[in-house]
């Protein structure tokens, strides 16, 4: 069989960092491929190559045997490949037919809108695959099953023939994923060529025709499911490790200084406990949404947890606010630091001084002298590259930013340290001085909690790592029971024995 | 924070340019005894674009200060009507003021409703509270004590107290903003609120403290406005809001927030306030005064975009090498 879609040899990088390098990927007409791969292994990346969002700087894009380059996202569609992301991008306001037909809407001889053409349409292209949808519903009144039903009317309304699912069950009910298994049934009796991204193991073996895997940007390998198992599919995506260096560290565990017992929260996780020791690096692994970092936030003040307390050094804290956690030695360097954690507006200086404001001043005043003081210190113990420390933040690199992010918590003199996610989207240089600077950290007796996704990094950090799947913790290893299969088994609930 | 200097610098350059081309038509006007009426006549809107301006820093806006302000000098004008002293009468001023602003930042705090939305409204509940408090009556210069309207003029080491108060006001907003854990976080909650959030601060606190502290500005000046003009009724400072919002354009106040200095505001407002003082004397007439008080609001506005372009364009070239 041909493949209606053909990669070969695309290489896309950005600054510091190879997304892909030199990968392939064929889609065959009424089959399900599935792309397996670690979290950076190049997946979202090929996907944005794919709907003509990113340009490669190397390979081929064949159509039906016909090379072809997408400019942009519409070229993309026109030519028929189409991506349903996890979050829907819909318009609520408008109803499942006018979401439909946006942009492409039929028209009446007076080139108005044709509105029952339009409705028509949308019931016909809904009953295509298996929908009895409504049309004239607000789309803002559906659950997300309805809304992928929806995305996916619209894509087949441009006539795609290949359609990406981006991990379309990511946010699904039990119920709602079962349709969509039907849905995608219904597509490849259609004849379309289908990419489906999951991390999730049961699914993949369940839909799937193929697979093609992907490692740190890699091509690793490609096949058939009926003539693969978990276990093989499992060691293609971890492999050997890469060639990334950690700094060796003999750790000194002293005390506990973190218990947390019990936690609950009515949506986001459950019984959540762990003790978190003085000199020690705890790993916490999982698949995105399982929880992590809404356990984290809860630890910070951010959201409050309906059950369960925390004990610092043997002391119960209540932690309310952000402000409580500061004022109890707990400090969380956040995610998405864009938003959550640097004022791009302010100077470099401020942003560091901003929690620790009460230590720089005297009577109530600032002094600009002690604040250039305390922001000198931290940037030069992280080695920060600016210009000066009276440069506006925003004007640094992303690498630079989270270093006076991490400076600005690190000033408070913080009893723990959560980083969340501390080297997503910073060029491998920037990724060894932070790696470097958690060890310096331990070293001196701070507590710290890394939540990663990267399965190395996890592994090259922590002493200790804990799996959360499905907002519990599902499994806790340390020492040589560290192995990458273990922590992916835990992560995707596959059964030690399949 | 160099490109807010400078933003200053040129600021301060176009007024005196301004100045000077006034002159140049109307030499009289630049004698020292002329340019103190004119800040004399502009105290009213500095104080109030003070107040407007750390509002607009925290992201909000508050129309409702010129309301206030009529609130407040009625309220102190019925008080001196009443035999209260001035002191406990500016004290009241002052208070009624800060509490005014406190119903408007507790809304916006506690229910989370846009203050644009919620000050339209106070504006309009506390112009029909002057009318509900006097039944659409006037208060006149024979019904107000000669102390009370002499205050604002009394005239100390060669200035009226109104423009002393303004000074006054300008040096402690200075030395909050720029010196205060307080100042900063309405930098910090403005520039970007979900981080201010990670830090430790309150931003809706810190949007209330605002509203307050615009508040009690507006009933300092309420007081100030009918004393000098010795008279207090309901429309007192019609509209007045908007050339305050104006005043803070101008002085390169960033209308999303977190950017902004004392002394921009200060500028924009007197600005304004040399425009609208100087077109009447060189024979220009009310209708062209608002076409040029409007286009001075544009220009300052596209000026600022324009400043702000080049930013990206730095953080780009950065990150494309390598």
């Amino acid at each position: 069989m041909q493949p209606i879609l053909s990669l070969r040899g695309i290489s896309k990088s950005f600054p510091g960092v190879k997304a892909l390098q030199n990968v392939q990927l064929d889609l065959y007409p009424g089959q399900v491929t599935a792309l397996i791969g670690e979290n950076g292994a190049g997946k979202s990346t090929i996907v944005k190559v794919l709907t003509g969002i990113y340009q490669p700087e190397e390979g081929t894009i064949t159509l039906d045997g016909q090379n072809v380059q997408f400019a942009n996202a519409q070229a993309a569609t026109d030519a028929g490949v189409t991506a349903i992301h996890q979050e829907t991008v819909l318009f609520d306001e408008l109803s499942v037919a006018e979401n439909i037909w946006l942009g492409h809407a039929p028209r009446t001889r007076f080139g108005l809108i044709d509105r029952r053409a339009m409705r028509k349409g949308a019931r016909d292209l809904l009953a295509g695959i298996g929908s009895t949808l409504d049309p004239d519903l607000r789309l803002g009144d559906l659950g997300i099953a309805s809304k992928h039903l929806v995305a996916i009317a619209r894509a087949l309304s441009t006539d795609a023939r290949v359609v990406v699912l981006d991990e379309p069950t990511a946010a699904l009910s039990h119920k709602e994923i079962h349709e969509l298994y039907d849905l995608v049934e219904a597509l490849k009796a259609q004849g379309k060529a289908i990419l489906f991204i999951s991390h999730k193991f049961d699914e993949i073996f369940r839909i799937a025709d193929r697979y093609t895997v992907f490692r740190d940007g890699q091509f690793v390998g490609e096949g058939l499911m009926q003539e693969i198992g978990e276990t093989a599919l499992v060691r293609m995506m971890v492999g050997r490790s890469v060639d990334q260096i950690f700094p060796t560290r003999t750790p000194k565990i002293g005390p506990p200084v973190l218990t947390v017992a019990g936690y609950d929260h009515p949506t986001e996780f459950a019984d959540i406990r762990f003790t978190l020791h003085e000199g020690e690096i705890l790993g916490f692994y999982g698949l995105v949404g399982a929880g992590r970092s809404e356990v984290m936030q809860a630890l910070f003040g951010i959201t409050t947890p309906s059950k369960g307390g925390v004990r610092i050094d043997d002391k119960v804290r209540v932690i309310r606010s952000t402000h409580d956690a500061i004022a109890a030695g707990i400090v969380y360097v956040p995610e998405d630091r864009g938003r959550q954690g640097a004022i791009r507006g302010l100077p470099i200086f401020q942003n560091i001084t901003l929690p620790s404001l009460s230590r720089v001043g005297r009577n109530g005043f600032l002094r600009m002298a002690e604040e250039f003081k305390l922001a000198r210190d931290y940037t030069q113990r992280l080695d920060l590259r600016a210009a000066s420390l009276d440069q506006e933040l925003g004007l640094l690199s992303g690498g630079n930013q989270q270093k006076v992010v991490i400076a600005k918590w690190l000033a408070t003199k913080p009893r723990v340290i959560i980083l969340d996610e501390p080297t997503k989207g910073i060029d491998i240089g920037s990724k060894a001085a932070v790696h470097e600077f958690m060890a310096e950290l331990a070293a001196e007796g701070l507590a710290v909690i890394m939540v990663s996704s990267e399965i190395p990094e996890v592994l090259g950090m922590s002493d200790r790592v804990i799996v959360m799947r499905e907002g519990r913790i599902v499994d806790e290893v340390s020492g040589d029971a560290m192995t990458p299969e273990r922590l992916v088994r835990a992560a995707a609930g596959i059964a030690e024995a399949a | 924070m160099n490109i807010l200097k400078n933003r200053d610098v040129l600021l301060a350059f176009a007024l005196v340019l301004l100045i000077g081309g006034v002159a140049m038509r109307f030499p009289a006007f630049v004698r020292p005894t002329n340019l103190v009426n004119v800040f004399n006549d502009t105290s009213p809107l500095i104080l109030l674009a003070i107040g407007q301006m750390i509002v607009i820093l925290t992201k909000c806006i508050d129309l409702s200060v010129a309301a206030n302000l009529a609130l407040c000098g009625m309220a102190a004008a019925l008080l001196n009507g009443m035999g209260v002293p001035l002191p406990l009468i500016l004290l009241a001023a002052v208070l009624m003021g800060g509490a005014l602003g406190a119903v408007n930042g507790l809304l916006v705090w506690k229910l989370g409703i846009p203050s644009i939305v919620v000050t339209l409204g106070t504006m309009t509940i506390f112009r029909g509270s002057i009318f509900l408090m006097t039944g659409g009556a006037w208060v006149n210069a024979h019904q107000m004590s000669d102390g009370f309207k002499a205050l604002p003029r009394m005239v100390i080491l060669g200035l009226p107290v109104m423009s002393w108060v303004a000074l006054a006001a300008i040096a402690l907003f200075f030395v909050v903003l720029t010196r205060t854990p307080l100042g900063r976080s309405f930098y910090a909650v403005g520039g970007n609120p979900h981080a201010a959030v990670y830090t430790g601060i309150d931003v809706g606190r810190t949007q209330c403290i605002a509203f307050m502290i615009s508040g009690a500005l507006a009933g300092l000046t309420g007081y100030l406005w009918v004393a000098r003009y010795a008279v207090a009724y309901v429309d007192i400072a019609g509209g007045f809001e908007l050339q305050v919002v104006a005043a803070c354009v101008i002085g390169g106040i960033a209308i999303v927030g977190g950017a902004g200095s004392v002394i921009g505001a200060v500028l924009g407002a007197l600005f304004l306030g040399v425009i609208n003082n100087a077109l009447p004397v060189i024979g220009i007439s009310p209708f062209w005064q608002m076409a040029i008080s409007g286009s001075a609001i544009v220009i300052a506005v596209a000026l600022n975009a324009t400043q702000n372009r080049p930013k990206g364009r730095i953080i780009l070239k950065e990150v494309t090498p390598t």
